[in-house]
C-alpha cells in the first residue's frame, strides 16, 4: 500500500518495533543469508579472546535490513528510491530495537524521510534517511 | 566486492527475508507478488549486500581447505604472524555507513554484476576507539542488459582498539 502525498506532512512519524530480545540465532540466520561470516557476529570465543568485545554483536546490515522492513511497511513495496544509514552504536544479543521514520518533506512525488533506530536504553544505533515515491 | 555473476533467486530472497524477520509475502509467494504493484517477487532493500555469496574469494567466508581466522580449538586458527589482526572488527573492521540508490528494484531472474570502485579515505580521532581510518567503496550493480539497477556506497572503519562499551 503506497502513501499518498496529499496525506503526508513534515513531522509525520511511523514507528515499529524491529526486534524484541535479539537472539544469537537471528544473527546466525543473517550471516547465512547475507554471506557475511565475520566471526565477531557468531563466534563468542573469537570475539571475546581475539577481537576484545564482551560478546558477539549484530551485523550493522542486520539492523539496516530490519530498519528497511519498517520502511517498506510504511512506504510500500518497490517504492524506495534511496536508503542510507550510519551505524552509530553496536547492537548486541538481547537488545530490543525500535525504529522511526519521520517525514522531512514531500516534493514532486517523492517523500524524504529521516530514519532512526534506537535500543532499549534509548541509544541511537542507526541514523539515516530514505526517499520513496508516493502517489 | 567485485562479482561477475550474481543471479537473484527466489529461495535466496526468502532466506534473506527470514533473516531480517520480514514476513511480507512479496518475498515468499510468487502468486501473491503477482497481484501487487511490483508485479512479482522483489528483493528487500538491502538484499544487494548478499552479493558476497557470489564473490568467489570473499574474505569474510571460510575458503575450503584454508585456515579461517575464527575459532576452532583455539580462539583463532590463524598463526599470529599471518593474522590480519588489528581493527575493532577482528580482521574485517567495522561497517560505518551504507547507502543505496535504487534505479529499479531487482527480483528473481535478474543476473547482476557488481563493479567496485574505490572512494575516499579519511581519518578521525575517536573518543571510544582511538584513531579511526575510514574507507569508502562504490559498488555499481548492473543487470543482464547492462542497465544500472542499484548504486551502493559503503564506508568501512578500522579502529585502533576495540570500541569502549
Amino acid at each position: 500500500m503506497a502513501l499518498s502525498a496529499s496525506n503526508l506532512k513534515a513531522g509525520d512519524t511511523y514507528t515499529e518495533c524491529l526486534v524484541d530480545d535479539l537472539s544469537r540465532t537471528q544473527i546466525v540466520m543473517y550471516a547465512g543469508a547475507s554471506g557475511d561470516y565475520n566471526p565477531v557476529h557468531t563466534d563468542e570465543k573469537f570475539t571475546k579472546e581475539m577481537a576484545g568485545y564482551p560478546s558477539v554483536f549484530a551485523h550493522g546490515m542486520l539492523t539496516m535490513g530490519m530498519t528497511g522492513r519498517m520502511l517498506t511497511n510504511y512506504v510500500g513495496d518497490g517504492r524506495l528510491t534511496k536508503y542510507g544509514v550510519r551505524f552509530t552504536s553496536q547492537v548486541w544479543p538481547g537488545d530490543t530495537l525500535n525504529s522511526t521514520a519521520t517525514v522531512v518533506d514531500v516534493t514532486d512525488g517523492i517523500v524524504n524521510l529521516s530514519v532512526e533506530t534506537t535500543n532499549q536504553d534509548g541509544a541511537v544505533v542507526l541514523s539515516g534517511y530514505a526517499a520513496a515515491r508516493v502517489d | 566486492m567485485a562479482v561477475d555473476k550474481f543471479p537473484v533467486e527466489g529461495s535466496h530472497i526468502m532466506m534473506f527475508a527470514r533473516s531480517i524477520a520480514d514476513d511480507n509475502q512479496i518475498y515468499y509467494d510468487a502468486d501473491y507478488a503477482k497481484s501487487t504493484e511490483a508485479g512479482g517477487v522483489i528483493a528487500p532493500p538491502t538484499f544487494a549486500q548478499s552479493s558476497a555469496q557470489f564473490d568467489p574469494t570473499y574474505f569474510l567466508r571460510p575458503q575450503i581447505g584454508e585456515d579461517w581466522f575464527g575459532s576452532g580449538k583455539e580462539a583463532t586458527s590463524i598463526k599470529k604472524k599471518e593474522s590480519s589482526g588489528g581493527g575493532g572488527g577482528g580482521g574485517g573492521g567495522l561497517h560505518a555507513e551504507q547507502h543505496f540508490e535504487y534505479h529499479r528494484h531487482i527480483g528473481p531472474g535478474d543476473v547482476l554484476t557488481a563493479e567496485v570502485k574505490p572512494g575516499k579515505t579519511w581519518e578521525k580521532e575517536g573518543k571510544r576507539s582511538g584513531k579511526l581510518v575510514f574507507s569508502e567503496t562504490i559498488t555499481e550493480y548492473r543487470d543482464q542488459n547492462g542497465e544500472l539497477a542499484i548504486t551502493a556506497r559503503g564506508v568501512g572503519v578500522r579502529t585502533e582498539r576495540p570500541v569502549d562499551q
